[in-house]
């Protein structure tokens, strides 16, 4: 309770702080180059010059924050990847070349492959049928807001979910896993799924195909209603049946909320931490690049340049997507 | 939205539907179903058999010999093995764990030395000796009973109390409630700068902000955990604080927060900020007058994100505020709970449920702004 008030001080000071910050440099930069009141040379030369200092009293705070937040740990990271693992000395590609012949890594990016092929592909699939379908039916509403759902549930609360449904019994015994009771039930034997290489890697995606679906539903539910109504109504007076407007109209005219929704789990499927700790921690070959990473953090004190390197990894296979997220963004901006 | 939609294949539509959204609620029930339910039944059956009547084998050891009675020269010692349960049935039952079923209630089992045991259906039992019994640890009755659906918080009071999930939701409280509030005022000017303000470099920031919209969070763990170490060795302060889990949620929520509310500030009419330009307000004038009450729907959205996001994250507080026992947050609590309860599902699923169950009312409650968040926040495509 007393931590709790602490954190409602904090939270009251934090924002005084920021108000006072904002508040004090206008009035400052207002008092030293006043333009109310004056006429003439000195008011449009001091209207000239706080109008260039005000954007970086505003924007100061955020760059201040991002900079030490993720900009200096970009470059930090790189350059710790060439370092060993106490960050000191300089070892050249051997970070790397150590990761060409490590078993582990070699099994996470074979893992990170599935993961990527797999997850936004059935997230997206299964959020296009939902949306498409739930647009047709009274309860529609309903049926999302249970989908849409699990978005709001963090990755480890899923795990235990899951956990709970891929138990596992001896045979013999009842089985208390849903998964297992239903395979028993049809007259086969129980697994544990969590043990069986390979195939244990797509009960996890299960898990964030489980959370993600929704996120792909809401956006394009958006999108399918967002489709002028002529088109569709030139298609039916054309002849065309339910199936081929949804495939030959609706869905080529959301091919971009298509991409930016597969894109978007793409980058979360990369960094894919959570699930795979609390359910496997990496055992029985399910083992994926970001929990490596974290593995290697602490793993024997910590090696910083391994983990480091492992990072550089994931990043470099999110540059494409930020390129291309730059891209469009840049599009859209011009437009305006 | 089609027009074949009053075809006879509404009905395909409503049970596919159906079939989906069970699919995607059935995970979510059953741990909600299991948590509540008496932990014995928990272990033995499924939660969807939650509501019929369990048939469990089950072991009862009889109160020692200080509590026999005697009784016209005989010695007894009497009670019921469903002790505590209202109501239930005996079908069978035996003194011996190899045949822990040999006998039907109403009968007598002999179990040696002249004592004589038996157990009727509705539990109750007496052992009858011809000389008084000796020894501290009673006999064990193994019986087979049919015990009626029992549902409880007894898992709840549980883990509050006894497995740190208390302490856990305050901490989780900590972290989110100023990790959401912080970042907003910082944002929001930013975000007015860089939607409404010309000065050179404009487009690169945002550019830069765009790009950081997807940067790995494990790119910063390192060198943080680097900086953080360093800061507090320079200071003589510990390097795991709330103060700086506070700063680093604020820096990884930054660009959505920035991005979400420039595009939303970049779609208000121009006309409002030029009149109050005409009418010689300031910069900031506008932003804290017009704007930033206009914003409220943006602001809002960013909030429940970020709140969801602190909440439910455990990489950022494992490194930045450390595994000890005081300071785990509620994920990291359910994470270790995993690995050291892993087969007691009564503490896993309450505890579960425990730490859903703030970001679901969050969700039920806010979902308008939640949705409208994530339309604005996926960069759109071309």
């Amino acid at each position: 309770m007393q931590q709790l008030l602490f954190a409602v001080m904090t939270m009251a000071a934090g924002v005084l702080a920021c108000a006072a910050y904002f508040y004090g440099t206008n009035w400052v930069l207002d008092r030293i180059f006043p333009s109310k009141g004056l006429t003439g040379k000195v008011a449009s030369r001091n209207l000239r010059i706080t109008n260039a200092i005000r954007p970086w009293l505003f924007l100061g705070p955020a760059m201040v924050s991002l900079t030490i937040y993720l900009i200096y740990p970009v470059i930090e990271s790189v350059w710790l990847s060439f370092h060993d693992k106490s960050g000191q000395n300089f070892v050249g590609l051997s970070n790397f070349n150590w990761m060409m012949n490590d078993g582990e890594f070699r099994q996470s990016i074979y893992n990170n492959f599935l993961w990527l092929l797999v997850v936004p592909a059935a997230a997206t699939f299964f959020g296009l049928i939902i949306a498409a379908l739930t647009d047709r039916i009274w309860w529609g509403n309903i049926a999302k807001t249970l989908i849409f759902m699990p978005m709001a549930i963090s990755f480890v609360g899923a795990s235990v979910i899951w956990k709970f449904i891929y138990d596992f019994r001896p045979e013999g015994s009842e089985q208390i896993g849903l998964l297992n009771a239903l395979v028993v039930y049809f007259g086969g034997s129980p697994e544990a799924w969590m043990t069986l290489p390979f195939w244990n890697n797509f009960f996890l995606m299960v898990i964030l195909i489980w959370i993600q679906t929704g996120f792909a539903m809401v956006i394009l539910s958006a999108a399918l209603r967002g489709i002028p109504e002529e088109t569709i109504e030139a298609a039916v007076i054309d002849g065309a049946n339910g199936l081929q407007i949804f495939f030959k109209i609706m869905i080529p005219q959301i091919w971009g909320t298509i991409a930016v929704v597969w894109t978007t789990i793409t980058i979360l499927v990369l960094k894919v931490f959570d699930i795979v700790l609390a359910m496997t921690n990496g055992q029985w070959q399910s083992q994926v690049l970001a929990n490596l990473m974290f593995d290697w953090m602490f793993r024997g004190g910590g090696d910083f340049g391994r983990g480091a390197a492992i990072a550089v990894v994931i990043m470099v296979l999110v540059i494409p997507i930020m390129i291309w997220n730059i891209r469009n963004a840049a599009k859209e901006m011009e437009g305006r | 939205m089609i027009a074949s939609s009053r075809s006879p294949l509404i009905w395909v539509v409503h049970l596919s539907v159906l079939l989906l959204v069970l699919l995607w609620t059935l995970p979510t029930a059953g741990l909600l179903i299991s948590s509540l339910r008496d932990k014995d039944q928990l272990a033995v059956s499924g939660w969807w058999t939650a509501l019929s009547t369990s048939t469990q084998n089950l072991v009862y050891r009889a109160p020692g010999a200080d509590k026999q009675v005697e009784k016209d020269g005989k010695f007894a010692i009497a009670g019921n093995l469903l002790e505590g349960q209202a109501t239930g049935q005996v079908s069978a039952f035996g003194f011996n764990s190899r045949e822990p079923a040999a006998f039907q209630p109403g009968q007598t089992a002999d179990l040696g030395d002249g004592e004589k045991l038996t157990v009727q259906a509705d539990g109750a039992f007496e052992i009858v000796a011809d000389k008084a019994m000796e020894g501290t640890r009673g006999q064990r009755i193994f019986y087979t009973a049919a015990v009626p659906p029992r549902f409880t918080i007894d898992n709840y009071l549980e883990v509050m109390r006894a497995e740190g999930i208390g302490a856990s939701f305050i901490n989780s409280l900590t972290v989110a409630i100023p990790s959401t509030i912080i970042p907003i005022l910082v944002a929001a000017f930013a975000a007015y700068a860089l939607a409404w303000m010309k000065f050179p470099g404009r487009a690169i920031l945002i550019a830069v902000v765009v790009g950081l919209l997807v940067v790995p969070l494990q790119m910063s763990l390192i060198p943080l955990l680097k900086l953080y170490n360093g800061v507090g060795a320079f200071f003589g302060v510990p390097a795991k604080t709330y103060v700086g889990i506070w700063l680093a949620h604020m820096g990884f929520g930054l660009p959505l927060a920035i991005y979400l509310l420039r595009n939303y500030m970049a779609g208000l009419p121009r006309e409002i900020m030029e009149s109050a330009r005409v009418d010689g307000a300031s910069d900031f004038d506008i932003f804290v007058k017009i704007i930033l009450p206009l914003s409220f729907p943006a602001l809002a959205s960013f909030a429940i994100f970020q709140f969801l996001w602190t909440w439910n994250d455990l990489l950022v507080a494992m490194v930045f505020l450390g595994t000890g026992n005081d300071s785990l947050v509620l994920t990291g609590r359910l994470v270790n709970l995993l690995g050291s309860r892993g087969g007691n599902w009564e503490i896993l699923t309450a505890s579960a449920f425990i730490t859903i169950i703030v970001p679901l009312i969050v969700f039920f409650s806010l979902q308008r702004y939640l949705v409208r968040g994530l339309l604005a926040g996926s960069v759109k495509g071309g």
